[in-house]
């Protein structure tokens, strides 16, 4: 199989799911819709009565946090319409015809990438128009966005485990329930020297309180600094993991 | 490739595969001569699936070798790929896609020069032209195994698996599916069909293979299975007709036997 194939295959099969999106745009909305209302609800209902400590706007401070939930919520499609493949039996069909091995699962990785980059894009638009304001430059936004991409790219092949693995549709996006809830108990919507001592030591040494932290100060304007590296160190490493863990899900699937 | 027509176009021998306790193949051997119809008869949970999966590099199977086209399904699963295609159990097409999505996917997937063309052929050959460009998901169950049989005949594999071709059809689609496995044969194509359905075997294939208990216990043409019971004593029985021709006859389709006519 050569390595030409396997990145021409590769394009078809994300041809094929991103058509899939394309007919059922509702699952990008959906995407959407939780983590708008979140925004809503936060900026202006309780966003009165929480003390961030700074002088910009609330919906600026929530932003990072409500984006890593789109990511969160948005890669449960992707165990979804895996499951689904498999579970018609076209994912057989496509591993019996001489096609890259791996083309099956990086089609649905990188439809989890578009589809993830459209709903954020949109949540920020919302989050615009609400008077999310940043001063920050085209490097500082590639960053940002950088990290955004590194943290969907690790939640997909969480993702991909999740729908190689689940024996019901509703298992399939179940393992995304916990990564939603995960912002709460983090720097997403207050700080966390507000929290009691031991919620404040797991909310301060949990991923989603770095990455959130970096995104922030990027936007900002102002260096990441430390929490950059925690940030990249923390997404570089469930990659890692979920892309092996992954891999080998699979190879036990086909013997 | 000369030694892919001298040789079977599928040879299985000492095939085993357990799935933890339960061995479900236990040393199954079998060849099937190339451009032959083979029948592979067993009820269900017999490892019909089983050995197909083994044979379309699905699978692997715990000991013996199994050969498509003269390439091991272990050592050269590539060439196996190019050489076989499988078409499932429960039909796995697309449904979001149209049916001529379905058949450029699959063309492209297996590298062949104008996809589009490919597509369209097969969409007259198999009746399916009108229904086209309507979503597969909208397709009859009859369509839906025509869409399913053309995606597998893309590339011109030289060995098509259809596993259970018409589980779940109505006599109708039945009839269909009967009348395109005998064009395939016709041009060359060696067919291995697995059912549980007797009488699909009696029509379409050129020898028959009983697979029980993970093993073929028996192997032969229609002919040599029949002489292995007593001989047929002549008894006078009123010739009733089945429900299936009151039914063909009843929606004015022709009984089976007479299916291959130009409709």
């Amino acid at each position: 199989m050569s390595a030409t194939h396997a990145v021409a295959d590769t394009v078809v099969l994300t041809g094929r799911s991103l058509r899939h999106i394309l007919r059922s745009p509702d699952t990008i909305i959906t995407t959407a819709v939780t983590p708008i209302a979140m925004m809503l609800l936060f900026v202006y209902v309780l966003g009165g009565a929480i003390e961030t400590g700074s002088d910009e706007p609330y919906v600026t401070y929530l932003l990072p946090g409500i984006l890593l939930m789109t990511i969160a919520s948005g890669v449960a499609y992707t165990s979804y319409r895996l499951f689904l493949d498999l579970q018609g039996g076209i994912v057989e069909r496509f591993q019996s015809m001489p096609i890259g091995r791996s083309a099956v699962l990086w089609g649905h990785v990188l439809t989890s990438l578009v589809a993830n980059a459209v709903s954020v894009a949109i949540v920020v638009a919302v989050a615009l128009v609400m008077g999310f304001r940043s001063g920050a430059g085209v490097l500082a936004w590639l960053g940002a966005a950088g990290i955004l991409l590194l943290f969907t790219v690790a939640l997909t092949w969480l993702a991909v485990v999740a729908g190689l693995s689940a024996k019901t549709v509703d298992g399939a996006s179940a393992f995304s329930y916990p990564l939603i809830f995960l912002p709460f108990i983090s720097s997403a919507f207050v700080p966390t020297d507000s929290m009691p001592g031991p919620v404040a030591w797991f909310a301060e040494n949990q991923p989603v309180t770095a990455i959130v932290n970096a995104i922030r100060a990027l936007l900002d304007g102002q260096s990441a600094g430390g929490d950059l590296w925690v940030a990249l160190a923390w997404c570089l490493g469930l990659l890692v993991v979920a892309y092996a863990w992954a891999v080998a899900t699979y190879r036990r699937r086909l013997r | 490739m000369s030694t892919a027509t001298l040789s079977p176009a599928i040879r299985v021998q000492g095939v085993e595969k357990a799935y933890g306790d339960l061995a479900v193949l236990r040393g199954v051997d079998l060849d099937v001569a190339a451009g032959s119809i083979f029948a592979l008869l067993g009820s269900n949970g017999a490892g019909k699936t089983t050995l197909v999966k083994i044979l379309a590099t699905l699978l692997r199977a715990d000991t013996g070798s199994a050969e498509v086209n003269g390439f091991d399904v272990r050592d050269r699963a590539g060439d196996v790929r190019e050489s076989i295609s499988l078409t499932g159990q429960f039909a796995a097409v697309d449904e979001v896609l149209t049916g001529r999505e379905n058949l450029v996917l699959v063309a492209r997937l297996r590298h062949v020069r104008e996809p589009g063309a490919v597509a369209e052929r097969l969409l007259e050959r198999f009746d399916l032209v009108d229904a086209g460009d309507r979503k597969a998901g909208t397709y009859s169950g009859g369509m839906r195994r025509r869409l399913d049989i053309a995606m597998s005949l893309i590339g011109d594999p030289p060995v098509v698996v259809l596993d259970e071709p018409t589980t779940g059809l109505d006599p109708q689609a039945r009839i269909e599916v009967w009348k395109t496995v005998r064009q395939l044969a016709e041009s060359g194509t060696t067919v291995l069909l697995t059912t549980q359905y007797l009488d699909e075997a009696e029509h379409l294939a050129d020898r028959i293979a009983i697979l029980h208990g993970g093993r073929i216990i028996q192997n032969g043409t229609l002919d040599e299975l029949k002489k292995l019971l007593p001989p047929a004593r002549v008894e006078y029985v009123e010739k009733q007709p089945s429900l299936e021709e009151v039914f063909l006859a009843l929606v004015g389709e022709q009984v089976p036997s007479a299916a291959g006519r130009e409709s």
